[in-house]
């Protein structure tokens, strides 16, 4: 292998070795070229598509400018959440405070908006000059009798992870304060699907065919006056394993409301999740539901998924996600259409998830923990991958490398998610996989036992 | 859809940006920095920031941006981030191995008050920099400016550290060229290389984001200038500036420390102010440039006058960044169009006077804003009362594009969903051509879709 960063030695692993050692949700080393994000980058993410709530974000321009309408967070009503509002704070405003202006803004935003609740996110700065958002906002609040919550998600104070931390304080500082008297029995939350490219829709689809109501779709088509009576629900769902599951223990510990970790992502995953919440429930005529519907889904996509696969047999990928528990998902998903796992890793898995990803994947598969292009590169050429899936910075490094690759973070435009969703990505992976570009790429050969590149020109 | 929310209703907005126009410092510091070969750019703040800035720079150009984080915790932000530079120079020599580190600061390590100069010479000192291998930085204040103001202050830090020591004279030039598209860079050199000149160009991110497709991720791509031209600078006979915002303050350090003489001229963009840089040039060499570029402008004129009845009257709403601004203004109403609502983000109130003289009263009803409130949603909202023919900036005016049914060229920083701005060069008279081209096509095609079926003919 080749050289890494000293402090980064313990955050790589193969399956070979003990990935139980995995050093991982550590700061990120001092001048790494890191992949990862801030706490206000988490805690936007998460609450971004509560559509009809007001967002402004308390801070200089850039924290707002580079934020705005970036997530495909999708909304079937309200799009008040992809204005980009910001106090635009300025050196006057650094060295006097700025809850003066913050309270201007707000008050000029509440009343031209009459939004349902909002929320106010700090950036580094306020967390500096010290101003008290929190008195702001309550006087907002009483003024204009909304709720205008604070987020306290200043960039320095951890990872993106503490920012979903963040993020899920201030919801459930919503969560409660809703009529739930006619929630019914069979009723659940979906939590931490982002409604990308609509995917919280064909979600949502499939429990309400089962029979089962929802209550709140939280962070995807969010809606202010649905989080009020989340805590009416009998079951939360929990997608994505850093950005919710804080709120689920919450409410579980506060409204003893159980929660379950799902995942929609791949045909195993989506049936399970199907599965455990019909045995959650116990009830006959859900779990007969739930069987015709995974039959019905699933006999929709397998043939053309068997031709998929027939092109894609013992292809090769890499996968780099934000969270670790995507990764496993799309272990499976790859191997469903014939394709291995290379190299796998995630900005802010924990040690278990290393441990379940190494029980998971192949011999031999990297493992990476805060990865960074200089790495990615490499294992992606050590590896001879075929395919790429990553996010927004990944995608020019792949491409560059001259290998496929697929987006599974926010520039996705087709949903991944659920059956049709697994379909999606296999037309997806053998359309980049396939494409007839990289046979046009000058090739590298490798003479056996030369140190020599030689470009030749054309596939050979 | 998404600006519905924008009223029509103008009110005085004290406290509030929204849909900005703007973004903050470090990613113009950023951006500049990666016009040195073999650069790091190294952000000295949260990681979120360097996360953004390299995410949007990756969308713009749709190649890899490699740049270094000092990844502030809350230590860093209560003891200062000297250890944490210290660490991330030491790292990024011994991994990256760049030729140069550029430092810039963000809002988080100027509110701290870390004296970057001081860590640097720390560095120094404790051997961490190897010979031969450069350190510098620039102060980039969020909260101060805006992204144009990053991009002069890291030129300028650039000019004033690189020259340190007088050069010996070279008998070239300097051109400042400032914040324009690699295509630009390349434009201008042929142009300046027809008019037999030996030109100095800094920053130069030709090479740098218009990469090819190899196989192989190289770090540090071809181009950029080396810090071997740049220590020669001093030693230039003179320096052209292009632009009072991006460039000027680079070219006095020039003057102010070496006496290095300076002009300050326009973004060559339109036929107007490609001619007083053809003058300029030709002063500087006293020689004439080739008859290549005498025929361009042939061209340039010709089509100017073919098709000059499709221009007369139409009216346009620009924004951007001031120097591409003032430039675009006077071309516009060279071609007879009504440029009439003018946006930058940027703050300075040069920038009126600037516009005032490129219209020279061709277009009375001008409206021109900048700095605060200066927003796209002022902008749509001057569109709402009344309305134009032409939108004419970059990515954010799809919104408005599409809500009021207007034809839209992207120009300028950032365009995230089209390609062309790294190939096709919009400066010299050829650009002028291509600039033609976009804004005819763009006119023509809303013609050909909205002329009434009793009207519709083959040549419109």
């Amino acid at each position: 292998m080749f050289d890494l960063i000293e402090e980064r030695k313990n955050q790589v692993a193969t399956t070979r070795v003990a990935a139980e050692d995995m050093a991982c949700e550590k700061t990120s080393a001092s001048g790494s070229v890191s992949q990862r994000a801030c706490v206000f980058c988490g805690s936007r993410v998460v609450l971004y598509p509560i559509a009809d709530a007001l967002h402004i974000i308390h801070g200089p321009i850039g924290c707002a400018a580079y934020t705005w309408d970036i997530r495909g967070a999708r909304s079937s009503g309200p799009e008040l959440h992809r204005m980009s509002f910001s106090t635009d704070l300025r050196e006057s405003e650094v060295i006097h405070g700025g809850e003066k202006k913050l309270y201007q803004a707000l008050t000029e935003l509440v009343n031209e908006y009459k939004p349902k609740a909002a929320f106010v996110y700090s950036t580094c700065i306020v967390g500096l000059i010290g101003d008290d958002v929190e008195a702001v906002c309550k006087r907002v609040a009483a003024e204009n009798d909304l709720p205008v919550i604070p987020v306290h998600s200043e960039g320095f104070k951890g990872s993106k992870k503490d920012g979903y931390l963040a993020a899920c304080h201030a919801l459930f500082k919503l969560v409660g304060t809703g009529d739930v008297s006619d929630v019914p029995e069979l009723s659940i939350n979906i939590m931490g699907d982002f409604n990308i490219a609509g995917e919280t829709w064909i979600i949502r689809n499939y429990f309400e065919r089962m029979g089962i109501n929802v209550v709140a779709t939280i962070t995807g088509d969010g809606r202010v006056d649905d989080i009020r009576r989340a805590h009416g629900a009998s079951l939360n769902l929990v997608q994505c394993s850093g950005s919710m599951i804080h709120l689920a223990k919450m409410m579980e510990e506060k409204y003893k409301i159980p929660f379950m970790r799902v995942s929609y992502f791949g045909i195993e995953d989506m049936s399970k999740a199907i599965y455990d919440v019909s045995d959650f429930f116990g009830d006959r005529l859900v779990d007969t539901k739930a069987r015709d519907l995974v039959h019905e889904e699933v006999s929709q996509i397998l043939p053309e998924l068997k031709k998929i696969s027939a092109d894609l047999k013992g292809k090769k990928a890499a996968i780099y996600t934000g969270g670790a528990f995507k990764a496993f998902s799309l272990v499976r998903s790859l191997r469903t259409i014939g394709m291995t796992t290379a190299v796998v890793g995630s900005q802010t898995g924990n040690k278990e998830d290393y441990r379940l990803l190494a029980e998971l994947c192949d011999e031999g598969t990297v493992l990476v923990d805060d990865t960074n292009p200089l790495e990615l590169s490499q294992f992606i050429t050590e590896k001879e991958v075929d395919l790429f899936i990553g996010g927004v910075k990944e995608r020019p490094i792949a491409y560059k490398l001259g290998i496929g690759f697929c987006d599974h973070n926010h520039e996705r435009k087709t949903p991944l998610a659920g059956f049709q969703g697994m379909l999606n990505f296999a037309r997806e992976v053998h359309a980049t996989v396939m494409s007839p570009v990289w046979r046009l790429l000058p090739r590298r050969r490798l003479e056996p036992g030369s140190e020599s590149d030689e470009v030749q020109y054309g596939c050979g | 859809m998404l600006l519905r929310h924008t009223t029509s209703e103008i009110k005085e907005r004290g406290a509030l940006t929204i849909n900005p126009a703007k973004t903050c410092q470090p990613i113009g510091a950023m951006y500049a920095a990666l016009g040195i070969h073999g650069c790091m750019p190294h952000s000295h703040g949260s990681q979120g920031c360097c996360a953004y800035h390299r995410s949007t720079l990756t969308r713009h150009y749709k190649d890899p941006v490699l740049a270094a984080t000092s990844s502030f915790t809350e230590g860093a932000s209560v003891f200062g981030g000297q250890a944490n530079l210290l660490a991330a120079i030491d790292n990024l020599f011994t991994i990256y191995d760049p030729e140069v580190i550029a430092i810039h600061t963000t809002c988080l390590s100027e509110t701290i008050g870390d004296d970057v100069g001081q860590i640097i010479g720390k560095a120094k000192e404790t051997g961490k920099i190897p010979a031969g291998k450069d350190v510098f930085y620039a102060s980039t204040p969020s909260y101060v400016g805006s992204h144009v103001v990053g991009f002069s202050n890291m030129v300028k830090s650039m000019a004033d550290y690189f020259s340190a020591e007088k050069s010996p004279k070279t008998g070239s030039v300097n051109i400042i060229p400032g914040w324009i598209e690699p295509a630009d860079i390349r434009e201008l050199k042929r142009i300046v290389a027809s008019a037999g000149l030996d030109a100095i160009m800094f920053p130069d991110t030709s090479g740098v984001f218009d990469g090819p497709l190899t196989g192989k991720y190289a770090f540090y791509p071809g181009g950029g200038v080396s810090a071997e031209q740049l220590r020669k600078t001093s030693g230039s006979e003179a320096t052209l500036s292009l632009g009072t915002a991006a460039s000027v303050a680079a070219a006095k350090v020039l003057d102010n420390k070496w006496q290095v003489p300076y002009e300050n001229l326009d973004l060559p963009i339109g036929i107007s102010a490609m001619d007083r840089f053809v003058t300029a040039l030709q002063q500087s060499t006293g020689k004439r440039v080739s008859e290549d570029i005498l025929l361009e402008r042939g061209q340039l004129l010709d089509l100017m006058s073919d098709m000059h009845q499709y221009f007369y009257g139409k009216r346009v709403a620009l924004w951007g960044d001031p120097d591409q601004l003032v430039a675009l203004t006077e071309f516009l109403a060279d071609l007879d169009m009504r440029p009439v609502y003018i946006v930058t983000g940027t703050p300075g109130r040069a920038f009126e006077k600037r516009i005032e003289k490129a219209l020279n009263g061709r277009v009375p009803e001008v409206k021109v804003k900048q700095g605060a409130n200066a927003d796209m949603f002022l902008m749509h909202q001057w569109i709402k009362n009344e309305s134009v023919d032409l939108l004419l900036g970059n990515t954010y005016g799809k919104y408005i594009s599409r809500d009021e049914n207007i034809p839209f060229v992207r120009h300028g920083f950032p365009i995230l969903d089209r390609i062309g701005h790294q190939y096709f060069s919009t400066v010299g008279y050829k650009g002028g051509v291509r600039l033609m081209e976009q804004i005819l096509t763009a006119l023509l095609d809303q013609k050909d879709r909205l002329s009434p079926e009793e009207s519709f003919e083959l040549v419109l």
